[in-house]
């Protein structure tokens, strides 16, 4: 019954979807409301109708219904309470679930906020949303049937996938999707200024707020996948550059570079062209990564499945990319360019830098995932590319973009005289040299290191005298301290809450210079009683034990840590879920501001008398979640609503 | 006490421990660091995209005993690379060695920085270019409206 | 003629796009090997009883080497049957079966074997070196090796009836010794 309930809805959907988007563009050609208004009806009724599906098969997953197959394969009778709810989408059915309903929800508050500013714009973008809501709910219907009944029904399901059961499983895939399909909503508007030729700053101005919001929900994404990793995986690492972690990384790219010379465009109504490609390639990256997550065709360890699914999306991106770049190619005359520029040294092109950087870094994660299919199909010899790969590419560019991160906010428009330059950029550059050579006496050898801790010090320091200025100026006007740094904070939101945000970059980039630079490992056998020593810590093996939980068989050891005093006692421990032919690795480890220690369980002795254990000291790690933190802050900032400017 | 014991030693023969005996880790020369570079060059055959230094896994912790027995032989880090490309073919690299078609890899990022470069230069040219040709006659302001449009310029809001 | 230029950048997608849909033709798990062609790596274990099992004891006899595990399900459920039938079938021409184990649990192989009826030598590669010397990195995997002791074909992922007696005739064909 449920399954036939569901199925039903998710056909009506589809229909009310198509039906949507066609009223809609027919509505935006002819100009009769009418038409607009039954599109906004319909898509009204498909938030509705998938919403119903989403509650109805978390229903299925709360009570058991095994006859429903996703349920059977996703769920056992020991699977906890909450993993049962969050379950829903840890698999494909349910993560093309979860698209399909915040995209339906983005179109709902697509319709309320746009509905009576954009009256050009908005039915094209309504009909562009309803068009690529439709092929996700055609996914659903077709490839990847949520509600696919199951007979016989078994007694008891397969149960999640171990590694899923964490709460990084709760957050990670719907934040990463919020900034995916976050991302449809410029595109549509894109393809709206495109349609109706109206490529001035309209639809940037519109989807401004929109832009930030997906770009932020894209890197809380990315990062929460690296926490989940870090902690859950058990490899002691935090990105692996694996295709998929690359196909969500490489809209952050060009997210970021959009969300940059989107800029440009509003100052000085240059770029209009490659704003418009920027946020097609954008979405046209985001669509590749749903195609990459379930193809199979390049080999991950997210990789859902092979099958008829990955040819509906791959047909998907064709038709995507071939539209609106057919659009682009169509409207070419209309984008006469109108830039100009006093001097080289500007803002300007601090931007355009960064764009280039940026984009290059997509480019190069791109191909680098891409190439091992290459090198098949011309040479017919599998290669690997990995993290040793994009690592030596890529951080070059990524040190670069953190020294822009520094000069292109207080860099002057159209031209930087010398003495602008001067009052800007003379402290922060002579404390970024300070800093290179105070880490070469404190024994930074590492080039890179040394490289990065000068450049976050400039860039830190930039901000600081542009905000000890601001305040100053303030504090002479009259005003004093704390009201003076809190009114520049909400008068220029979106300016400081980018400072803030930056310097959660810089953070993030500190931990991830400590990680690779000092970080210390060792793999060693022990016999009950004996220690290791690693970075000033003594680990004693004190033995195993076994357990056993409601749905898993479990094997602990425990180490007791030490470096001087008695620290605590770690439990690092082998899951074994009769489901899963391996064991699971469950990582132990102790978080600490400067450093992270990570154990992990190996071989054991079946009496328990010795185990090999890899021992991990991790430094500066818990910088990258904390820097992180400070990012949801600026970007909170940045959103909020603009204070009128008083002149 | 040995009631716990027994119920560990049931436990464990009830689930049973991997067969691989432990990796002995006698007085061997081979510094761990050693085994830990080689091991991050290759890929764990049984994961996605893991080095044999990361992965969990049994697999990766048997290769990475094999590089400990091959270096404690006296193979030089090369060799042990050799070794087990001769079995799996370059695919176990997780790098591609720069070499014929795999230096596209390498040289076609390097390329696509310069050609951004290049154009974003070609762009900026054009647009000082077009600024030059176009001189607005000079406006005369007074030293206060010159000191404030100045601050406005530079705060950038 | 200039107006035609920009209809090139939705051309620009196409080569990416083929190159996509050309991905669907591989698999991403099959790699070929650079041991085909060449001597197989010697190796000396014990088998589950405990007799001695030398790889260079059987030179001279064509070898079907198996790689396998009693976790692999379904592709080892399948292929076992299919090699205990033609070890009886192929015995008494020199032809020897040879099962290796990996990454698995003693209990479970002997499991394994005694309800499949395996009566050919199986040995259990503990220390995984082995599999590494063989290059698997997946099972099933099967070695056939020729009578020179060479490896000749490698065939991963169950092997059938058809693919056993295929190559395995193809090597018996051929001379004894060079």
């Amino acid at each position: 019954m449920t399954a036939d309930l569901g199925y039903g809805m998710t056909l009506i959907a589809l229909g009310l979807a198509v039906y949507g988007g066609v009223a809609a563009g027919a509505g935006a050609r002819t100009g009769r409301l009418a038409l607009i208004e039954s599109a906004q009806h319909a898509a009204l009724g498909v938030f509705v109708l998938v919403t119903s599906c989403f509650a109805l098969l978390t229903y299925a997953f709360l009570t058991f219904d095994f006859s429903v197959r996703y349920v059977a394969t996703n769920t056992n009778l020991g699977t906890p309470f909450y993993y049962r709810i969050t379950g829903v989408w840890g698999a494909l059915e349910g993560s093309i679930i979860l698209w399909s309903w915040m995209l339906a929800l983005y179109t709902i508050i697509l319709i309320v906020r746009h509905r009576v500013g954009a009256r050009e714009l908005y039915p094209w973008a309504l009909a562009t949303m309803l068009g690529i809501l439709a092929f996700f709910l055609l996914v659903m219907t077709v490839a990847a049937p949520p509600f696919q009944r199951q007979a016989p029904v078994p007694a008891d399901g397969r149960g999640l996938n171990p590694l899923l059961e964490d709460t990084g499983m709760i957050t990670h895939p719907v934040a990463l999707y919020l900034g995916f399909t976050g991302f449809t909503v410029p595109f549509a508007f894109a393809m709206a200024a495109l349609i109706t030729g109206r490529i001035g700053d309209t639809w940037l101005v519109l989807t401004r707020r929109w832009t930030i919001v997906a770009w932020y929900f894209l890197s809380l994404g990315l990062l929460i996948g690296g926490w989940w990793s870090y902690h859950v995986l058990g490899w002691g690492g935090y990105w692996a550059w694996d295709p998929v972690e690359n196909a969500a990384f490489m809209p952050w790219l060009t997210g970021t570079a959009f969300l940059h010379s989107v800029m440009i465009q509003e100052r000085r109504r240059m770029l209009r062209l490659w704003n418009i490609s920027l946020v097609i390639l954008t979405f046209g990256l985001t669509l590749f990564g749903t195609f990459l997550t379930r193809s199979g065709v390049i080999a991950s360890v997210h990789a859902f499945t092979q099958g008829s699914i990955g040819i509906l999306f791959l047909g998907f991106l064709a038709l995507v990319l071939l539209t609106a770049l057919g659009l682009v190619a169509w409207r070419w005359e209309t984008f006469r360019s109108e830039g100009e520029l006093d001097s080289v040294v500007s803002r300007e092109s601090a931007f355009l830098l960064n764009n280039v950087l940026l984009v290059a870094a997509a480019f190069t994660v791109f191909f680098g995932t891409v190439f091992p299919l290459l090198s098949e199909a011309v040479r017919g010899v599998k290669v690997s590319v990995g993290a040793p790969f994009f690592n030596q590419v890529n951080i070059p560019l990524f040190l670069s973009l953190v020294f822009l991160m520094g000069v292109g906010p207080l860099i002057a428009w159209r031209r930087a005289s010398l003495d602008n330059l001067k009052r800007n950029f003379l402290w922060p550059v002579a404390l970024g040299i300070a800093a290179a050579a105070a880490a070469f006496a404190l024994g930074v050898r590492s080039l890179l290191a040394a490289l990065t801790c000068a450049t976050t010090v400039f860039v830190a320091a930039t901000i600081a005298v542009d905000f000890t200025r601001a305040t100053r100026a303030r504090l002479r006007v009259g005003e004093s301290l704390l009201p003076a740094m809190g009114g520049l904070l909400l008068r220029h939101n979106r300016r400081y809450g980018g400072f803030v945000v930056h310097l959660g970059i810089l953070i993030i980039a500190l931990g991830v210079m400590g990680s690779h630079a000092w970080s210390v490992q060792t793999e060693t056998t022990l016999h009950r009683g004996e220690t290791a020593e690693l970075a000033g810590y003594r680990f004693r093996f004190d033995g195993l034990t076994a357990v056993e939980e409601s749905n898993h068989f479990k094997v602990v050891g425990a180490l007791t840590v030490s470096n001087g005093r008695v620290l605590g006692v770690l439990r690092p421990a082998k899951k074994f879920y009769p489901q899963e032919q391996a064991p699971i690795a469950y990582v132990d480890y102790r978080l600490g501001l400067r450093e992270d220690l990570y154990l992990v369980l190996g071989d054991f002795a079946r009496d328990g008398s010795q185990a090999t254990i890899k021992l991990q000291v991790n430094r500066l790690v818990s910088w990258i979640w904390i820097g992180g933190v400070v990012l949801t802050l600026g970007a909170l900032l940045a959103i909020l609503p603009e204070r009128h400017k008083s002149v | 006490m040995s009631r716990v014991r027994i119920a560990v030693l049931a436990a464990l023969a009830l689930i049973g421990s991997v067969a691989s005996p432990i990796a002995a880790q006698t007085a061997t020369p081979v510094s761990e660091d050693a085994v830990h570079d080689i091991a991050l060059q290759l890929r764990c055959v049984v994961c996605q995209n893991l080095s044999v230094a990361d992965s969990p896994s049994e697999m990766a912790s048997q290769m990475r005993a094999i590089i400990r027995e091959r270096l404690a032989a006296g193979e030089s880090p090369t060799e042990v690379q050799r070794y087990f490309v001769d079995r799996y073919g370059e695919w176990i690299l997780l790098s591609p060695p720069r070499r014929g078609f795999n230096l596209l890899v390498w040289l076609l990022p390097l390329a696509a920085v310069v050609v951004g470069l290049a154009t974003a230069g070609a762009l900026v040219w054009r647009w000082t270019r077009r600024r030059r040709g176009v001189r607005p006659p000079p406006v005369t302001v007074d030293a206060a409206m010159s000191e404030r449009i100045r601050r406005e310029l530079e705060s950038g809001s | 003629m200039k107006r035609l230029w920009r209809w090139l950048i939705p051309l620009a997608a196409v080569p990416v796009l083929v190159l996509l849909a050309y991905g669907f033709r591989l698999s991403p798990r099959d790699i070929p090997s650079p041991l085909v062609g060449r001597p197989a790596p010697g190796f000396a274990l014990a088998t589950l009883e405990g007799a001695p099992l030398e790889l260079a004891t059987h030179r001279g006899k064509v070898v079907v080497l198996n790689f396998w595990a009693s976790w692999c399900y379904p592709a080892c459920y399948e292929e076992a049957p299919v090699l205990e039938r033609n070890w009886r079938g192929y015995r008494e021409r020199g032809v020897v079966v040879v099962g290796v184990d990996v990454q698995d649990k003693r209990e479970a192989a002997l499991k394994f074997v005694g309800d499949f009826g395996l009566t050919f030598p199986v040995a259990q590669d503990l220390k995984g070196t082995v599999s590494v010397d063989y290059g698997v990195y997946g099972v099933p995997e099967t070695f056939f090796l020729d009578r020179q002791g060479r490896i000749r074909v490698k065939h991963v992922g169950a092997v059938t009836d058809d693919v056993f007696r295929t190559t395995v005739d193809r090597l018996l064909a051929e001379a004894a010794s060079p």
